[in-house]
This record gives C-alpha cells, structure tokens and sequence, in this order.
C-alpha cells in the first residue's frame, strides 16, 4: 500500500478515537471513494466509518440487512419500537397462566390475521403466528419484489430458546380433563411440537421452499439465526435469508415455576420496573414473547435491486463456556466479544454501543459487567446500554430484537437509556453506561450485541453502518 | 339428540375448526370437501371433538360416512340418539 494511503487511513483510525472534523473526513472519504447510504441523514456526523475487516471482502461475501420485522411487548414494527424505547416505554405487564397464576409478562399485542388466517393460528403454534408475522413484516418492509422472488432460493433461520413446552403443557392440561385418557391427545400436536414449527409455518405461509429449520441456541438464539443466515448465504445456500429469532414462552407455565424454583423471576409492584437490570434492587427475570426477523441479503444482490440498506453484519462469534448449567462464566464471554471484534477488524474502541444481554438476574448481570470490562476497560467511546430493561427477555428472540432496537440509531444517533436504575450497583458500573436518560448526538457506526444463554452458549454480532 | 341437533353440533364443530369459513350456505347433500378447504387433519378434528365432547367413538374404517353433512347426521344418529343435547 502506497505510504500516502497508509498515512490517510492512519488518520481515518485517529479520527474515530479522538472525535473528527466534517470537513477533513469528507475530504478524505473522497480520497478514498467511500460513500453514504442516501438514505441515511448524517448531516450531523463524519461521513466514513472507522474500516472494519468485512468491507475488504468481495460484495458477494458481505452481508447486510434490507429488512426488519418484528413484535415486541412495546411495539409490533421497528419504528414504533424505537419511538417506545426513546420515549422510555415499558411492554411489561400483569400476567396471569395456568397453575402459576399472577405474576409479569411482556406481552405482545400484534395483529394476528393480518398475514395469517384464523385457522392457520389455530392449527399452528404462537411462535408459528409471531414468526409469520415477523417474516411477512421484514419481507414488505426490505421493498423486494415478493412475487416475483425465487422462493426455491430463499432460506428461513429462526433461532428459539425452547420449543413445544407450550403445547405438550396445553395437551396434557386438555386430557387432565378426560381422566388422561390419551385418546383425547391432539393430532396436531407433533406438527405443532417439531423443533422446525416456527420456521416451518413461515415456510407455510409465505409459499417459501428453499431450507427452513431453527437454531436451538437458548438465549443466544437470536444472534445464532442471524448468523446463520449469513453463513449460509456466503455458501450459497440461497439467495436470501430471513433469520433471527421467535418466543412464545409466556405461554409455557413451566418457564415461570422454574425461574421461580431458581429464585430468578422478577417481582415489582410496578410492572414497568420490575426488568432493572444492572440495578441493585434488580431480583430476576421477566419473561417476555415476540419476534424479529431481518431480511439478509449479499450486498452484491441488495446494490443489484437498489435495496436500502440498514447496517451490514461486520463481525460475529458463538463459543462455549463449558463451565455450568446456568452460571455464566465472563472469561469465555469476554473472550465471545474479542472474536466478534477479531473477525471485524475492529479495536474495543471503535464500538460506539455495547447493547447488553443482561436480563435482571444478580449474578448474570454482573459477570457480563466484567466480561465488559475486560474487553473495553476504560475505553471512552462505547456506550453501553440494556433493553431487557423494557420488553423483559424475549428468549429466543431477545437477541435480534434488542439488535433491533439499537440499530436505528445508525441514523437518529440516539443511545436509549437503561431504565429502572435507580441506584447503580457497583459491581456492574463500567464506563459508557447510559442509564435512565437517552444519550443525543453520538455517532454510531458499529453496534455490538451481545447474547448469551443457558449450558455456556456464547453469541455476539456486530452490526456496522452503511 | 335428535337428528337436527347432531346438525347443529357438526356445524359448532365445523365453526371451530374451520373460522374462516362461510356455513350458512353449507350444502347438506354435497361432500364438504367440495364446499369447504378442510383436509384430513379437519376430518380427525372432527372425530376429536366428537370424542372429547360426546365420548363417541369412530373407527377409521368409518371415516367415509363424514363425507357430508347429511351422511354424516345419518351415520352419527344412532350412537347420539341417546345423548341429551346440554
């Protein structure tokens, strides 16, 4: 590389640890030939992106997101979603189920029969319905031409946390009533208890033939689908992939008693601040359900149909902890967050927002909170914050949802807050907590979401700007 | 029950099992797959909730008289002739 072009990257790098001028950016982006997303109003920030190890690969092997559709307990599409979290609104609310009885949920309100038909919802599951809406949600909202797409090409990759606890506790609650006599056991129920239904029903719905199945990833389960989709668009496998992940586990008494049992179930007189984590008061988790899909494409592909593009996947990694059942082990989570940064080329500095898998729980959240500190220190530029703290934890699909959540301020540069901190427990103050109050005015080009899960499963992606 | 009320418990059961469906206009003479988008998942629905709902019983080799709703209502009349519509 010519020395005038090693010094102008130089610069580049500089630039993004000590703040930047418009102007001189500019210039050097043009050096450069760099460009902007036209869609994205940046007039307040730099116009290039610290260089990231993804942007040297060929545009058939990058990967990027045209498309997001979700549900969560506070909104049922990305924008409302993000107006939620930036106006500090809760989805968390009272909840009552079979055999457990009172307690808090974060329940989603989407519009069922808008994509499906009543017996459709029926016959199926409601993380079958939530992943159909999803699915149909991201679809419309990436512009494709749908039909005319080669569905034979696109695959389908739904990560869960569990799948039919809900409906073998719904079939055994319905034969409790005919002295269990098996007889009166439903038909429907091993379609509806295949680890592939959720993916299955999109597939279903949507007339999609290419590969469709969910990754059981536990908690990380909604970064694994979207890693997944990437993976296997870079072999070829298709064309494009909706990938992310579903819940319905407010559905299943049993994830509430055993999160009671593990003395891990929140509790609030105020359902809005019962999910506090990082909080010192925090006392557990708060179940939520809902989905996010993303539509993921080849930037070769997404620039051959002029798709706008909301963030490209720059890096990832899933690694294993291999230490308990439960307890998280924050060396091997630390060192999840150094391969995701590893694979993107990126320095613990160059991340701008640090979206956290904190759930509440006391010991969860403040071994993430070393994990962190290992790997960012006293970095002065990430900031760091939770949206657990506002839906509760949607289980398979907590990761991509609060991927989602964050993304959007690629283009509002807002960090949302951390909510219901009301007094910071020390073991889980790092630096660039943003905490009750939204942070304004910060650039952010790379978004790491970290995603964590039950038996020491690992995930973290980081999303950059386009 | 008499036969016009093994009618109307069909037709709950059909209203359950298939939501979408218009059956006001339900042709008792014509085969319901004719009529109506039911596949054989519906059918054993229909014999589950003949079961849960009236502990009646029907073999596999007499699934063919659920072929219509009047077939049906004839195939039916005997076993419920004795069940008192609650």
């Amino acid at each position: 590389m010519p020395s005038q072009a090693l010094s102008i990257l130089s610069s580049i790098v500089s630039l993004f640890v000590t703040g930047c001028d418009a102007v001189e950016v500019l210039a050097v982006s043009l050096l450069l030939g760099k460009y902007c997303s036209p869609s994205v109003p940046l007039t307040n920030f730099c116009l290039v992106i610290a260089p990231n190890r993804a942007s040297e690969l060929p545009d058939d092997q990058r990967i990027v997101i045209t498309g997001v559709g979700l549900t969560a307990p506070n909104g049922n599409d990305w924008s409302s979603f993000r107006e939620a979290l930036l106006e500090k609104r809760s989805g968390v609310q009272p909840y009552e189920i079979r055999y457990f009885g009172k307690t808090l949920a974060g329940i989603c309100d989407f519009d069922t029969n808008r994509y499906q038909k009543k017996k459709e919802v029926r016959r199926g599951t409601r993380a079958g319905s939530v992943g159909v809406y999803a699915a149909n949600e991201a679809i419309q909202h990436s512009g494709i031409d749908w039909e005319n797409t080669d569905r034979s090409r696109v695959g389908i990759y739904v990560g869960v946390t569990e799948h039919g606890n809900v409906e073998t506790e719904n079939e055994i609650y319905v034969i409790k009533g005919f002295d269990y006599d098996t007889s009166c056991w439903s038909h429907h129920h091993n379609p509806r208890t295949v680890a592939n239904n959720p993916a299955g029903e999109i597939a279903l719905n949507m007339g999609i033939t290419g590969p469709h199945y969910t990754i059981g990833a536990a908690c990380a389960a909604g970064n694994a689908g979207i890693i997944q989709g990437a993976q296997m668009l870079r072999l070829n496998e298709c064309d494009l992939a909706i990938a992310g992940g579903t819940s319905e586990s407010i559905h299943t008494f049993g994830i509430f008693a055993s999160f009671n049992s593990q003395n891990a179930l929140a509790t609030h007189d105020d359902p809005a601040q019962a999910s506090r984590p990082f909080d010192a008061d925090r006392n557990g988790i708060v179940v939520a359900e809902g989905g996010c899909l993303y539509v993921l494409e080849r930037l070769s592909d997404a620039k051959a149909r002029d798709a706008e593009i909301h963030g490209e996947l720059v890096g990832y990694a899933m690694n294993t902890d291999a230490t308990d059942f439960v307890l998280p082990n924050p060396e091997r989570q630390a060192e999840c967050v150094h391969m995701a940064l590893k694979k993107a080329g990126l320095e613990a500095n160059q991340i701008d927002l640090v979206s956290t898998h904190a759930t509440g729980t006391s010991s969860g959240d403040s071994q993430e909170c070393k994990a962190l500190r290992t790997v960012f220190g006293e970095c002065t530029n990430p900031r760091i914050n939770n949206t657990k703290s506002y839906i509760g934890h949607a289980m398979g699909a907590a990761g991509s949802l609060e991927l989602a959540g964050n993304l959007l301020s690629f283009r509002d540069g807002v960090v949302h807050p951390t909510i219901n901190v009301d007094e910071l427990d020390p073991d889980c103050a790092i630096p660039g907590l943003v905490l009750n109050e939204p942070e304004e005015g910060k650039k952010i080009d790379y978004v790491l979401n970290n995603s964590f899960g039950m038996l020491g499963i690992n995930s973290v992606v980081i999303i950059g700007r386009v | 029950m008499t036969p016009a009320e093994i009618r109307d418990e069909i037709l709950d059961i059909l209203e359950d099992i298939s939501p979408d469906e218009e059956l006001d206009s339900l042709d008792d003479e014509k085969a319901f797959r004719d009529q109506l988008e039911l596949d054989s998942m519906d059918f054993l629905d229909i014999v589950m909730e003949l079961r849960k709902r009236h502990r009646v019983q029907i073999p596999e080799e007499d699934y063919g008289n659920l072929a219509s709703m009047h077939s049906t209502v004839t195939y039916l009349e005997p076993k419920m002739k004795d069940i008192v519509k609650s």
